[in-house]
C-alpha cells in the first residue's frame, strides 16, 4: 500500500514541473512584460529607470534563469508580491481565499453525492419507467443550462421577485451585530444560491454516470447469483450491486476537482464571494501577474493532490486495484 | 454505410430535433440582416428598457436597443466559435492521439503525460488567463478554447488506434508495404471516425458554453458588438429591473447547447447502439 502511495508520489514530479512550465509559459504570452503594466502609464519613467526596475525583478535575464529563480521561491512558498496596490504577498492573499471556496466546492460535492446516487440509483433500477425519462430530461437540462444564467434566474426569482435570500456577498450587513447562531444561519442563507448553482452541471453528470454503472452491474452474473440464491431484491440492489457501482464513482469526483475550481470564478463573481475564483478573476483583470501563476499552479496542484487521494481511496475499497498496481 | 447510417439516425426523434435547431440557428446566422427587425445597434433613447411589447417581443435594453434583434445577430458567433475551437481541438487531438496510439512507446508516454499536465489544470482559469493577457477577441476566443479542449479527443484517438493497429486490414497494408502516414490517415483513421464525430459534436456545445461565459465575464467579444454571453452582463447589471435582459439571451444559448448535445447524443447511438445507455 504504501509503496503504490510512494510510486503515486514519483510520478507527480514531472507533472508539477509540467504545470509549472506551462504556467509560466502562459505569464511570457502577454505582450511586454509585467513592468510596461507600471511604466506605460508613468510619464516620469524614463528608460534608465524602467531598466532599473526590470533588473530589479529580475526581467533583464533569460527566461530559463527567470523560470529556475521562480520554481525555486516556489518550492518555498514564496509567490512573490502582488503588483495589485496592496503589494501583499500572493501566498497571503491565495491562503485567505481558499477557505471560502473550498468550503462551497465540499458542500456542493456532499450535495451532489446525496442526490445525484439515489436518481442514478433509481432510474436505473426501474429503466425506462416515467421516473427514468423524467430523470433523463433533467439530466439533458442541466449538461446545456449556463451556470451564470441560472445563477441570474434564480437571483430574480428568489432574490428580487419573492426577497427570500440574499443575492449578493456572505455576510449581512447586520452579521457583526447578531448572535452566534444567528452568524451561522445568515452565512448559511448566502450559501444556498452559490452551493446550488455550483453544484447543478455535477448533478446531472453524476446521476447520469450513477445509473450507466449500476445498469452495468445489474447485468453481472453475481448479481444473477445473489437474485437466484433468493435474497430479496432490495438486498440485491443496496448491498449486491450498489457497492461496485459507487467504486467509480471515486475517480470521478477526483477528475471532477478542476471543473468545480474553474466554476468558481463564475459564481463568485456573480454572488460576489470573496474566494479564490474572484480573486483569480480581478487579479487576471488587473494583469497580477504573481497571482494569476500563483493560483495558477495552487489549483493545478490541488487537483493533483485530489486526484491521488482518490486514487488511494478506490485502492482502499477495491482489493483487485492493490493486486494489480 | 452511410445511407444506411443517415436513415437510422432519422428514425431517432430527440437528434432530429436537435438537428432542427442547429439548421435553425445557420438559418439565423446567415439571414440575420433579414430576420431582425432592427438593426443590432439602433439606439433609441425614447424606449430604454421597455418590457416585451408588440414591437419589442424581448423587450429592449438599457440604450433601447431591440433584444430580439441582438439575439438574433448574436447567433454567428456562438455558430463560428464552436466550429472552429472544435475544428482546432479535434485537429491537434487527431495528430497527437494517433501518434501516441499509433507508435507507442516513448513518443506515447511523453503525449500521455502532456494529457495529464494539461488535465490537472482548471481549464477555465487557463482560458481566462491566456485570453486577458492576448487581448480578447472572437479569434483569439477560438484559438484559445481549441487548444485547451483537445485532451479528450486525444485519449479517445489513442485509444482507437490502440485497437485498430492490431487488426487484419491494417497488418495486411502493411504488408503491402503502405506508408505510416498512409496506413494512419487511409485505413485506421476512418474507421475512428464515429467515436470522433460524436466527442465533436459535444464539442461544440461546450465551446458554445466557454464562450458565453467568457462574454458574460467581459473578456470575450467587446460590446458594442452583441454576444449572448454578453447581453447576459447586462441582464446582470439591471437584475432588479429588467428580467427580460436576463432571460432571453440565456435561452438562446441554452437552447443552443441542448440541441448540439442532442445531435451528438442521437449519432452516438445510431452509430453503436451498444452505448445507448
Amino acid at each position: 500500500m504504501s509503496l503504490y502511495i510512494l510510486k503515486r508520489l514519483l510520478l507527480m514530479i514531472p507533472v508539477l514541473l509540467g504545470i509549472t512550465i506551462i504556467s509560466f509559459g502562459v505569464m511570457k504570452l502577454a505582450p511586454g512584460d509585467p513592468v510596461s503594466v507600471v511604466t506605460d502609464l508613468n510619464p516620469n519613467m524614463n528608460k534608465e529607470a524602467i531598466e532599473r526596475i526590470r533588473a530589479h525583478y529580475g526581467l533583464d535575464q533569460p527566461a530559463y534563469v527567470q523560470y529556475a529563480k521562480w520554481l525555486k521561491n516556489m518550492f518555498m512558498l514564496d509567490f512573490g508580491r502582488s503588483f495589485a496596490p496592496d503589494s501583499r504577498p500572493v501566498i497571503d492573499k491565495i491562503m485567505e481565499r481558499i477557505p471560502i471556496t473550498l468550503l462551497i466546492n465540499v458542500l456542493s460535492m456532499i450535495l451532489i453525492l446525496a442526490v445525484a446516487i439515489p436518481l442514478g440509483v433509481m432510474s436505473a433500477v426501474k429503466q425506462n419507467s416515467l421516473f427514468d425519462k423524467g430523470t433523463t430530461v433533467f439530466v439533458f437540462i442541466g449538461f446545456a443550462i449556463p451556470t451564470f444564467w441560472l445563477a441570474l434566474l434564480l437571483m430574480i426569482l428568489f432574490g428580487v421577485k419573492l426577497e427570500w435570500l440574499p443575492i449578493s456577498g456572505l455576510r449581512s450587513l447586520t452579521y457583526a451585530g447578531l448572535s452566534a447562531p444567528g452568524k451561522v444561519l445568515d452565512i448559511a442563507q448566502h450559501l444556498i444560491l452559490p452551493v446550488f448553482v455550483s453544484s447543478f452541471g455535477g448533478l446531472a453528470g453524476m446521476s447520469r454516470y450513477m445509473r450507466s454503472n449500476m445498469l452495468e452491474v445489474i447485468r453481472q452474473d453475481y448479481i444473477t447469483t445473489a437474485r437466484s440464491k433468493g435474497l430479496d431484491e432490495r438486498t440485491v440492489i443496496f448491498k449486491h450491486a450498489l457497492r461496485n457501482a459507487l467504486l467509480p464513482v471515486i475517480t470521478l469526483l477526483g477528475l471532477s476537482i478542476p471543473g468545480l475550481i474553474g466554476g468558481s470564478v463564475i459564481f463568485e463573481t456573480i454572488f460576489a464571494i470573496p474566494g479564490m475564483g474572484q480573486l483569480f478573476y480581478q487579479s487576471v483583470m488587473g494583469r497580477d501577474y504573481p497571482t494569476v501563476m500563483g493560483i495558477l499552479v495552487i489549483g493545478a496542484v490541488l487537483t493533483l493532490v485530489g486526484n491521488l487521494l482518490a486514487d488511494v481511496m478506490y485502492s482502499v475499497a477495491d482489493p483487485r486495484i492493490r493486486a494489480a498496481s | 454505410m452511410y445511407g444506411d447510417f443517415l436513415r437510422r439516425l432519422a428514425k431517432d426523434k430527440l437528434a432530429m430535433v436537435g438537428l432542427f435547431v442547429v439548421l435553425v440557428l445557420f438559418f439565423v446566422a446567415i439571414f440575420a440582416n433579414v430576420l431582425a427587425p432592427y438593426p443590432p445597434d439602433e439606439i433609441d433613447v425614447e424606449n430604454i428598457l421597455v418590457e416585451p411589447t408588440r414591437e419589442h417581443p424581448m423587450g429592449t435594453d438599457p440604450l433601447g436597443r431591440d433584444v430580439l434583434s441582438r439575439i438574433i445577430h448574436g447567433s454567428g458567433v456562438s455558430l463560428s466559435v464552436g466550429f472552429v475551437a472544435v475544428g482546432i481541438s479535434t485537429f491537434i487531438g487527431v495528430i497527437l492521439g494517433a501518434t501516441s496510439g499509433y507508435y507507442g512507446g516513448l513518443a506515447d508516454r511523453i503525449i500521455m503525460r502532456f494529457v495529464d499536465i494539461m488535465l490537472c489544470f482548471p481549464t477555465f482559469f487557463l482560458i481566462l488567463a491566456v485570453i486577458a493577457f492576448l487581448q480578447p477577441s472572437i479569434w483569439n476566443i477560438m484559438i484559445v478554447i481549441g487548444i485547451t479542449s483537445w485532451m479528450g479527443v486525444t485519449r479517445l484517438v489513442r485509444a482507437e488506434f490502440l485497437t485498430l493497429r492490431e487488426r487484419d486490414f491494417v497488418r495486411a497494408a502493411v504488408s503491402q508495404g503502405a506508408s505510416d502516414l498512409r496506413i494512419i490517415f487511409f485505413h485506421v483513421l476512418p474507421n475512428a471516425m464515429a467515436p470522433i464525430l460524436v466527442a465533436a459534436t459535444l464539442g461544440v456545445a461546450s465551446a458554445v458554453l466557454v464562450e458565453s461565459s467568457l462574454s458574460f465575464l467581459g473578456l470575450g467579444v467587446q460590446p458594442p458588438n452583441p454576444s449572448w454571453g454578453n447581453m447576459l452582463t447586462e441582464g446582470k447589471d439591471n437584475i432588479e429591473i429588467a428580467w427580460w435582459l436576463s432571460l432571453y439571451p440565456g435561452l438562446a444559448i441554452f437552447i443552443t447547447v441542448m440541441g448540439y448535445n442532442l445531435l451528438g447524443e442521437g449519432i452516438r447511438d445510431t452509430l453503436d447502439p451498444r452505448l445507448r445507455r
